[in-house]
């Protein structure tokens, strides 16, 4: 079995609300081709496995397989769909790469929101077909109702979970890819329409265009090929209930699971000392302090209190989605986790310009499927050197 | 190189063209099964691994998520993979490399499919693989490419359906000895020459049946596979490959992609003469030039020459190369990830002596199993052996 | 390098002694009931339904966009790779096997010759035909050998068609094209 597994290549398009240029194929095309230049290798010869991260109803074509491999320099090769976020095609590269039998895999994830002419009768198909959708009710209410419980019974304000959002837009700003900057303030909030009370429209990221694509090696591949790889010292994945009549809105112990599966590879004992910074999904305001919380990533006082201290403003105590989430840098369902790696390995690489964090030796990222889900995945990364606290 | 790592309990429901329960509880059934028979229980599974085709079948988005329970996947590591038709066996490769990885011990692989869900009739769902805007448009059948791709192959070698309908006459007779079969039958060549045209030069018992089912199997490390059962069958080698979406530029009469698949296959298992080191194959049936076409494909004998094997009854289960003694997906039935690893159980019963009266004659100790999917595409490829 | 530590122990205990396999398959009750289509109708089971929402309309981009542009404009185009040589069509922006952009754009003629073809009776949602559709696969004169469309042929006898066929394009009329593979009806033989 190779001993670790490193990330080697990244590559992404700008994330855009539209991009009536391009079909998805050479939105792939693009990423990939910047991939595999970033580490200066040819896929037709150099890359040994490949997985796409992908759903079919979302591409709006059934067994979406059939129209990856051209553009990724995959065809004839060994290629699979992982229909996951983006991060379940790092768990599976990860495992692909330690059984010794491949030592360069490529990960890819992409989506086109803007293609969907009907995104809530398309996300109300994954609602249960028996129990919820007769309800005819619009999917995000499932965070509607979430958000609630969660507030009322941690005490977090809604005000708070807005300042994630005031914080990850603003944070967008200053970076070069990303699809929905803005300069917000609280009164803001006030006049948001509603989705789903007490989400706002603002609480919600919105959808853009884009495609990632990340090339992971092996380590003795990784240290031949490139002077600074960043290395995966530990991945988790677990999931919870699809019901919603069984799962607890506000503990999310499938998160917890991940992040204790992820933590134990990478003998993280105290994470808010062991990392340094931290890409989390933030698909709903208030899940990124949700996902702070089952992460153990907030300090004694609380999540709540941690963003009204700034604690996790870039260059704080504890960074939370420097590069702007998925609400700054726009919402790309199935490649949101791929989005938050390829921006933490940014960092950690020290290419993520007027965002760069002066600590970024270790990151955390984490992604989740989204509505109706419970499904995640963690891992931890290092650039050379690890983390000096 | 890595783990070894070993099926030790299958598991499976019966194949039903309209099963009463739904995704979840076939899934559920299945995977008890294959815990009860191995006398091990979820606890001590460490991750699960599901797969299952087309969403647009059970019209549930996020498909895997929806049958995550009915696998047993809740508070574990959980992950669909999806290759189409290849998925069923492709499914017993992502259960090795979970293993295999040394991150993971015990592994339940699940597949289901409840293709009975959509209405009118399921084949309209297929609609929906073809490139939504230059194939579409023309309101292609799924029957249209295996037609046109079984006539490129008969055409290439010259063969007679009469020779081919021998594949249907084999499976179908050998499923009247599986106790899951949907529609296994005592047919014969005149039955599947005097059967309907549905798109010549398929006719309607060429071609495998629509169906709800649910396959498991428990696979492990090696330490815990010699505490479980004295018998492990161990996951020799696996091989997958996806050939380009331009299926329309390739020559349909071979299907590369499998001879990829498998000599990825037989390279990490060791295997150099297919022929004569493979004892027992399950080739992936759909259609019964399929067979025919996979068994090339998988170089278990030269191009164009399966059928002269097959007249011979070298396939059959008192044969030199005992090939689909299942019955098959013409015979037992065709959910179609769960029938990929109906395919892989076979064989997993056959090595360990327990197929009852599917036995083959001749003593079996390495066998391989073989799943095709997507645009005449995808080959996925598992090597066992005891 | 130190073995990693087996997660046997933390679970509950396996049976150590080594036991004969069962033999499942005698007369072993497999799961599974199978239901019949008058069984819903009859309303045997209780049953829900739902017709889904779910609508796209898909960025043809670089490669599709212009090819549907020649079709309006009746004409077939490809695109061509000098590394290997291939003219191919569909037309992308890449080619698949040199992993390169392609060079330049070709345009191909109207005609081809049937590479395989099929008699279908059945539509795309089983309701059966009397009059059989023929979808082939069409390879292009002026593409490289082997490089095929799926299409329909028509303006035939349907047992006088045969693989090697030549066969031209008969196109909607000019006012009529969209800008889409039916642009062109269908295929029909070269007399």
């Amino acid at each position: 079995m190779n001993d670790r597994v490193a990330i080697i290549g990244i590559g992404a398009t700008q994330f855009r609300s539209i991009s009536p240029d391009v079909s998805y194929k050479e939105l792939m095309f693009e990423a990939a081709v910047k991939a595999y230049e970033d580490v200066g290798i040819n896929p037709r010869k150099d890359v040994d496995t490949f997985v796409t991260c992908a759903e079919d109803y979302i591409e709006g074509t059934s067994i979406f397989d059939e129209y990856v491999p051209d553009q990724l320099g995959a065809a004839l090769k060994p290629m699979h769909t992982i229909t996951g976020d983006g991060l379940h095609g790092i768990a599976s590269a990860f495992l692909q790469i330690k059984t010794g039998r491949f030592d360069v895999a490529v990960v890819e994830a992409h989506c086109k929101p803007s293609n969907m002419l009907s995104p809530d009768g398309i996300e109300a198909c994954g609602q249960d077909p028996i129990y919820n959708r007769p309800l005819k009710l619009n999917t995000h209410f499932i965070a509607g109702l979430e958000m609630n419980r969660f507030c009322y019974e941690t005490g977090i304000t809604f005000d708070q979970c807005a300042k994630v959002v005031i914080k990850n837009r603003k944070n967008a700003l200053n970076n070069p890819i990303a699809g929905r900057s803005a300069k917000l303030t609280l009164d803001d909030f006030q006049y948001a329409d509603g989705v789903s009370c007490p989400l706002t429209e603002l609480d919600v990221a919105q959808p853009v265009d884009g495609a990632v694509v990340i090339v992971l090696a092996s380590e003795a591949k990784a240290k031949a090929l490139v002077k600074d790889p960043i290395w995966i010292n530990g991945i988790g994945w677990c999931n919870g209930t699809p019901s919603l009549e069984s799962r607890d809105w506000v503990h999310l112990d499938y998160v917890t699971k991940a992040a204790e599966m992820a933590y134990k590879m990478a003998k993280i004992t105290d994470p808010r000392k062991d990392i340094c910074f931290a890409e989390i999904d933030d698909r709903y305001s208030y899940k990124e302090l949700q996902h702070m919380m089952a992460l153990k990533l907030c300090c004694e006082c609380g999540a709540g209190q941690c963003i009204d201290r700034g604690a996790t403003e870039i260059n704080s105590e504890f960074p939370v989605n420097p590069s702007g989430g998925a609400l700054g840098m726009g919402y790309l369902y199935e490649a949101t986790g791929l989005a938050r790696l390829y921006s933490a390995c940014e960092q950690l690489r020290g290419n993520a310009g007027k965002n760069q964090l002066k600590c970024a030796k270790t990151a955390l990222v984490q992604g989740w499927r989204g509505l109706p889900t419970t499904s995640t995945v963690v891992a931890i990364l290092s650039s050379q050197g690890g983390c000096n606290g | 190189m890595g783990n070894r790592v070993a099926i030790v309990g299958a598991g499976m429901t019966k194949f039903v063209r309209r099963a009463q329960e739904t995704g979840k509880e076939l899934s559920y059934h299945a995977t008890k099964m294959a815990l009860e028979s191995c006398d091990m229980t979820l606890d001590q599974i460490d991750a699960v691994v599901l797969g299952t085709a087309p969403d647009t079948f059970d019209g549930v988005h996020m498909k895997g998520e929806y049958l995550s329970d009915g696998a047993g996947a809740w508070g574990k590591p959980y992950m669909r993979s999806y290759v189409g038709g290849g998925t069923g066996v492709f499914s017993v490769a992502q259960g090795w490399y979970h293993i295999a990885s040394g991150l993971i011990d015990t592994c339940i692989v699940v597949c289901e499919e409840k293709m009975s869900s959509y209405r009118p009739h399921p084949q309209g769902a297929f609609l929906t693989i073809f490139d939504h805007t230059t194939e579409r448009p023309l309101k292609p059948n799924l029957l249209w490419i295996f037609a046109l791709e079984m006539n490129r192959y008969m055409h290439t070698y010259g063969l007679r359906k009469e020779d081919i309908a021998l594949v249907a006459v084999k499976n179908k007779n050998n499923a009247l000895d599986h106790p899951c079969a949907q529609i296994a039958k005592a047919v014969t060549v005149k039955d599947i020459l005097n059967s309907e045209v549905l798109a010549w030069p398929v006719q309607r018992l060429d071609v495998s049946p629509v169906s709800d089912g649910a396959v498991a199997l428990v696979l492990t490390n090696e330490s815990i596979a010699r505490r479980v059962t004295n018998k492990p069958v161990w996951v020799e080698g696996c091989g997958w490959a996806l050939d380009t979406t331009y299926w329309t530029n390739r020559d349909l009469c071979y299907p590369r992609y499998v001879e990829e698949a498998a000599r990825m296959a037989y390279k990490m298992a060791g295997v150099t003469d297919p022929r004569h080191q493979i004892h027992i194959a399950e080739p992936y049936d759909p259609f019964d030039y399929k067979e025919l076409h996979h068994m090339e494909g998988l170089m278990l004998c030269g191009k164009g020459e399966a059928p002269q094997l097959t007249v011979d009854g070298v396939t059959q289960r008192d044969g030199e190369l005992p090939t689909c003694p299942s019955g098959g997906l013409l015979g037992v039935g065709n959910p179609i990830a769960a029938a990929g690893l109906m395919k892989v159980a076979e064989l997993f019963w056959q090595l360990r002596g327990e197929a009852g009266k599917r036995q083959v004659a001749r003593k079996v100790r390495r066998g391989v199993a073989q799943a095709w999917g997507d645009l005449m595409q995808v080959g996925t490829v598992v090597v066992v052996g005891i | 390098m130190p073995k990693k530590k087996s997660k046997v122990k933390k679970q509950k205990s396996l049976k150590v002694t080594v036991t004969n396999p069962k033999t499942i398959n005698s007369n072993f009750q497999f799961q599974g009931v199978g239901l019949s289509d008058d069984d819903l109708k009859k309303g045997k089971v209780l049953t829900t339904h739902w017709i889904g929402d779910t609508k796209y309309a898909w960025d043809q981009g670089v490669a599709i966009g212009k090819y549907l542009d020649g079709l309006k404009a009746g004409k077939i185009l490809g695109v061509e790779c000098h590394k290997c040589g291939r003219k191919m069509v569909p037309p992308r922006i890449f080619c698949e096997w040199c992993f390169k952009p392609i060079d330049n754009w070709v345009e191909l003629l109207d005609t081809g010759t049937v590479n395989t073809f099929s008699l279908c009776y059945v539509t795309w949602d089983m309701q059966r035909v009397k009059k059989p559709l023929i979808p082939a696969v069409i390879e292009i004169d002026g593409a490289s050998k082997g490089m095929g469309i799926m299409h329909l042929l028509s303006e035939v006898d349907p047992k006088k068609v045969h693989i090697g066929m030549k066969v031209k394009a008969v196109w909607k009329l000019e006012k009529e094209r969209e800008g889409a593979i039916t642009d062109i009806l269908y295929w029909k033989p070269i007399k």
